[in-house]
């Protein structure tokens, strides 16, 4: 960890809170809004790798939880990781560690097809194997009510999964940051 | 620029130092889960709106922080009716109001920049192999450049609107990461520059 790195987690976390302004954008066939921020998570994992791009969630949630306005909606503060879907807030942390480490792993064979797959895993089975438990737990809930209750957000991911595979392609393509291991 | 939700006011809830508000929350928040009692979650979600009544907030402040968990809400409530019964259901969906309450009361009478300033206070005391100075350095670098980067995002989304290409997620998100590890790399050479290790 140098001092590039430490600008580099500053500056992908302020990413993350700039697409949080970025208007949803509700796809014609899937009825549920897509919005931009949790893409963020998947670019932070998939173009600064695992140590990096967990730190940056980190620190973006660190500075949710002080009370600045950087969830859509300009929501913040602690209360955000108090209500129900907490859980989900505090998975992009692991999320981003998930598709930094496989993106690592996967770098010299990383293609659009490599790269959706490890997104999908990060971001969608990894995220909700945190998020649908903690849902079931503080609200009191069955685990396949819970899930049954997310699953309508599974299309929107999918496709948030491609846009953030084609980004993290094009930019390995452009500005590789992450080193061969 | 980059404001934050705190609605400034001189009541004692204002002037209580940050860490005791955090902790007060922590307590309560570890409070309701440990204790199932109805009465206590009552008990609690009337001292928090004493709370708000104290520190000179309106109806529309708690009201704000409760609206975007209103729909998770009554899906769970929902669930729960079908469960346990509307007794349970209203229990554990007014858990998580006085829950969003209490968190949002502390957010709202507590400055972004004290609670900064507590942090890097702590980090003072933080054992030596904390990277305190690099810590700093992420929160003020970030605090500092999120104004920048939602303006390269607006510029990038024009260009790209003259284009045509403005719904199109990835015509945005690539020059802004591409655009965004540029500017990282001028700003770590520009610290390396004034030798800050």
């Amino acid at each position: 960890m140098d001092t590039r790195d430490t600008v580099f987690i500053a500056l992908f976390a302020a990413i993350v809170a700039a697409l949080a302004v970025f208007p949803p954008i509700t796809l014609p066939v899937i009825a549920v809004p897509i919005t931009a921020q949790s893409l963020g998570v998947m670019l932070a994992g998939g173009v600064l790798g695992a140590r990096r791009g967990a730190l940056a969630l980190v620190l973006f949630l660190g500075l949710v939880a002080i009370g600045l306005p950087l969830l859509p909606g300009g929501r913040g503060g602690f209360g955000v990781f108090l209500g129900p879907t907490g859980g989900f807030l505090l998975g992009w942390i692991v999320a981003a560690f998930v598709i930094g480490d496989l993106t690592e792993r996967f770098w010299t064979r990383l293609n659009f097809a490599v790269a959706f797959a490890i997104c999908f895993v990060g971001g969608v089975v990894v995220l909700y194997a945190i998020g649908v438990p903690w849902v079931a737990a503080v609200a009191d809930i069955p685990l396949g009510t819970a899930l049954t209750g997310s699953l309508p957000f599974v299309p929107g991911d999918l496709v948030k999964c491609a846009i953030a595979a084609g980004v993290i392609v094009m930019a390995k393509r452009s500005y590789p940051i992450i080193a061969q291991r | 620029m980059l404001t934050d939700l705190h609605v400034p006011g001189d009541s004692p809830l204002h002037r209580v130092r940050p860490l005791a508000k955090i902790l007060g929350l922590m307590g309560l928040c570890t409070g309701v889960f440990l204790v199932d009692a109805g009465w206590l979650v009552g008990a609690l979600g009337a001292v928090v709106l004493a709370g708000y009544a104290l520190a000179g907030l309106a109806a529309r402040h708690a009201w704000a922080a409760l609206r975007p968990a209103l729909w998770v809400l009554a899906a769970i409530f929902a669930a729960q009716v079908w469960i346990a019964g509307p007794a349970a259901a209203g229990f554990v969906v007014g858990r998580f109001g006085v829950l969003i309450l209490a968190a949002a009361l502390v957010t709202l009478t507590t400055r972004s920049s004290e609670l900064v300033d507590g942090i890097l206070a702590a980090l003072h005391f933080a054992p030596r192999w904390v990277p305190k100075r690099r810590i700093a350095l992420a929160i003020s670098l970030c605090l500092r450049f999120i104004p920048l980067v939602r303006s390269v995002l607006a510029e990038i989304r024009q260009a790209q609107q003259a284009r045509g290409l403005d719904r199109n997620l990835s015509a945005v998100l690539v020059p802004l990461v591409v655009r965004t590890l540029k500017t990282a790399d001028e700003v770590a050479e520009a610290i390396y520059a004034r030798s800050f290790d």
